[in-house]
């Protein structure tokens, strides 16, 4: 007995040291009063953690770089602080890693189309910037499966990814309407929707740009509708760890300046004549008058930089899932709030 | 000069005691460092330390139930399903792959050219390649091969293979079961037949002769003179493959099938209670692994030789 006692008891070091050793080992940096607005000026470059399995959001080209939205946003951060788009570092994270890899310091900036929850800001310990696409979920299914409800998913297999609010909200839904069905749950995103592809699972569940985007790589994605059944609201919104105000202003702003860019119609062509316009608000925005990005730490022309090198958020929206791309989402909620849309910069002031 | 008693620090007992308490108190400096050190770090993470999260509410669906769980159950009774889905791969496992193992050892042995050299493929083919390739290609590649569940192929009426897994009237093995307990099991079966072919050859030959001598039948050589012996052998090592096998049940996760650690993974996901979860998981796979050394060490003593 006395043996065992001390057997659990050695395992039990090791078991703290594995969990404690990683801890203090990353956060050290952050904890010298400094925020991680520092640690990132200091290395002169961002770590964004992206998904890069996600078309039109973050996924790796032929060419091995980088596109998509959520690329995008860590771009025009690195463009305010830099002035250099390309001065990103990426780390792909699955949907189960991505909250430690923030926590622990190992990426800077989650940009991972990640939904904004409560719990997420508060037990997971994010600090969420505004929501850069305004989401739902759905559920694709096999054209020739004469699935047109989510009535009739009754009994069937459903395939979804685990670690999401995806797999949450199909339990609340079906369980609210009385449903059963039986949830076939992966880890990682490539094995989901290639077991979807193989027939094991009747439908897949996804936020809807996601299975918008994960049907073009499908083998045959005409073969495959969605239905028109949104079951969720998801705000897709980048975020930082908790405890970094300074760091968290400046991705806030920069998104916000995309967004006020759009409204204003400044975009990366004619930004450097716009410098000299006679409207106060563009030119608060762009820094020639004020000096509002001192407030936080920056140049006063930080988003100028930002607009200048990737674009307004229309910009970046059409290049990545525009009507011009193979997902061709239309803007819907996406659009700015002067046209019905949900986009709502607060007054660069 | 007087012969004094030696200084207490040149006396070797007491070096023995005091080197153990030494010992016991630097373990105990680092666990402290370490829990402050945590919990320090929690803090500036604005993350509380603690259990209350596994009274809340799940509220993700689980694939496979063996006891009675829905999304607004509490995270515990998530745990506890998906613990019962590893224990039910580990028990079915060791059992099949015991079944596999020891035949394939034997078959190694065989005087039989064909079934030595099947047996030498399926040991090689399988004792060298990564496990979750294995798990992966028996998924993909095997069961997901079925037809579909419209066209199922049935067998006397009442056994059915589709997508949906194998059907029989009393039982439905999913896909994603099926997939991991032959994974596992053939996979730990290579090594044990590696281990009971070694048991069995560490058998002095006098023995195999002085048996036949005696007029006895192949099959209760093996079973009454030469298994008996080789068992002395074979079990520890073997009692390393069953370890193995249980905690390999983890790699779960890669082919959808809820156990322990998949379960627990969400929940941390979900919780964002890293830490804690890690300390379940930690334990839970320790108390398992501490079982079965304990059962296999009793079996171990009472076939180990008894010098009367």
């Amino acid at each position: 007995m006395r043996k065992l006692t001390l057997i659990l008891g050695t395992s039990l070091i090791f078991a703290t040291t594995a969990c404690g050793g990683n801890t203090a080992q990353t956060t050290n940096p952050s904890n010298t009063s400094a925020d991680r607005w520092d640690t990132v000026k200091n290395r002169g470059q961002v770590i964004c953690g992206v998904s890069g399995e996600v078309p039109g959001f973050s996924f790796v080209g032929t060419d091995g770089k980088y596109s998509g939205i959520d690329v995008d946003i860590c771009r025009a951060v690195a463009a305010a602080l830099f002035d250099n788009p390309d001065a990103v570092e990426y780390r792909n994270l699955n949907a189960k890693e991505r909250f430690t890899a923030l926590q622990t310091g190992e990426v800077d900036i989650l940009s991972r189309n990640t939904t904004w929850t409560l719990s997420r800001a508060t037990s997971v310990g994010l600090e969420f910037a505004p929501v850069v696409f305004y989401d739902g979920q759905a559920i694709m299914v096999r054209k020739n499966s004469n699935i047109k409800s989510l009535a009739d998913l009754k009994d069937k297999a459903i395939c979804v990814q685990t670690g999401t609010t995806t797999e949450q909200n199909l339990a609340d839904q079906m369980r609210k309407r009385g449903i059963t069905y039986k949830p076939v749950v992966f880890e990682d995103v490539n094995v989901t929707f290639a077991t979807y592809a193989e027939g094991r699972c009747e439908a897949v569940t996804a936020d809807r740009s996601a299975l918008v985007s994960r049907r073009t790589t499908l083998p045959k994605p005409e073969d495959n509708v969605i239905l028109d059944e949104v079951i969720s609201s998801e705000p897709l919104a980048p975020a930082v760890a908790k405890g970094n105000t300074k760091w968290r202003d400046t991705l806030t702003w920069v998104v916000y300046a995309l967004i006020k860019a759009e409204e204003l119609g400044i975009n990366s062509q004619n930004v450097g004549q716009l410098a000299t316009s006679n409207d106060p608000d563009v030119k608060r925005l762009l820094g020639t008058e004020g000096n509002l990005g001192e407030g936080l730490g920056l140049t006063n022309d930080f988003a100028a930089k930002a607009i200048k090198h990737v674009g307004n958020y229309g910009e970046i929206y059409d290049r990545n899932l525009g009507p011009k791309t193979k997902l061709n989402l239309p803007r819907g909620q996406n659009q700015q709030w002067t046209k019905g849309g949900l986009l709502y910069s607060p007054p660069f002031r | 000069m007087t012969n004094t008693k030696p200084p207490f620090w040149r006396d070797d007992r007491f070096w023995r005691i005091a080197g153990q308490l030494i010992a016991v108190v630097l373990a105990l400096a680092i666990v402290a460092i370490l829990w402050i050190n945590l919990n320090r770090n929690l803090q500036q993470l604005g993350i509380q330390f603690g259990f209350g999260f596994l009274n809340q509410q799940a509220s993700f669906d689980i694939g496979e139930t063996p006891i009675a769980y829905q999304p607004t159950d509490s995270y515990s009774r998530a745990l506890w399903v998906g613990l019962i889905n590893s224990l039910r791969i580990a028990v079915l496992g060791i059992v099949f792959t015991t079944i596999i193992g020891v035949m394939a050892g034997i078959g190694r042995l065989s005087d039989n050219w064909l079934v030595r050299n099947i047996m030498l493929v399926y040991v090689e083919v399988f004792r060298n390649t990564p496990l979750l390739l294995q798990l992966l290609f028996w998924y993909f590649a095997v069961f997901l091969s079925f037809p579909k569940i419209e066209n199922q192929i049935s067998l006397w009426g009442f056994l059915s293979f589709s997508q949906n897994g194998i059907t029989t009237p009393w039982f439905n093995l999913s896909p994603e079961f099926a997939a991991l307990l032959l994974g596992l099991t053939f996979y730990t079966g290579a090594f044990i037949a590696e281990i009971v072919r070694g048991g069995i050859s560490s058998v002095p030959k006098g023995q195999w002769e002085a048996a036949r001598s005696l007029g006895l039948k192949p099959s209760i050589i093996m079973r009454l003179v030469i298994l008996p012996q080789a068992l002395r052998v074979i079990i520890p090592p073997l009692t390393s493959q069953y370890l193995n096998l249980t905690k390999n049940s983890s790699l779960a996760i890669a082919i959808g099938y809820p156990d322990l650690y998949f379960v627990a993974s969400t929940t941390f996901n979900q919780t964002g209670k890293a830490v804690e979860v890690m300390l379940i998981l930690t334990l839970t796979y320790l108390t398992l692994s501490l079982t079965i050394s304990l059962i296999m060490n009793l079996f171990n003593r009472r076939v180990q030789i008894r010098e009367r």
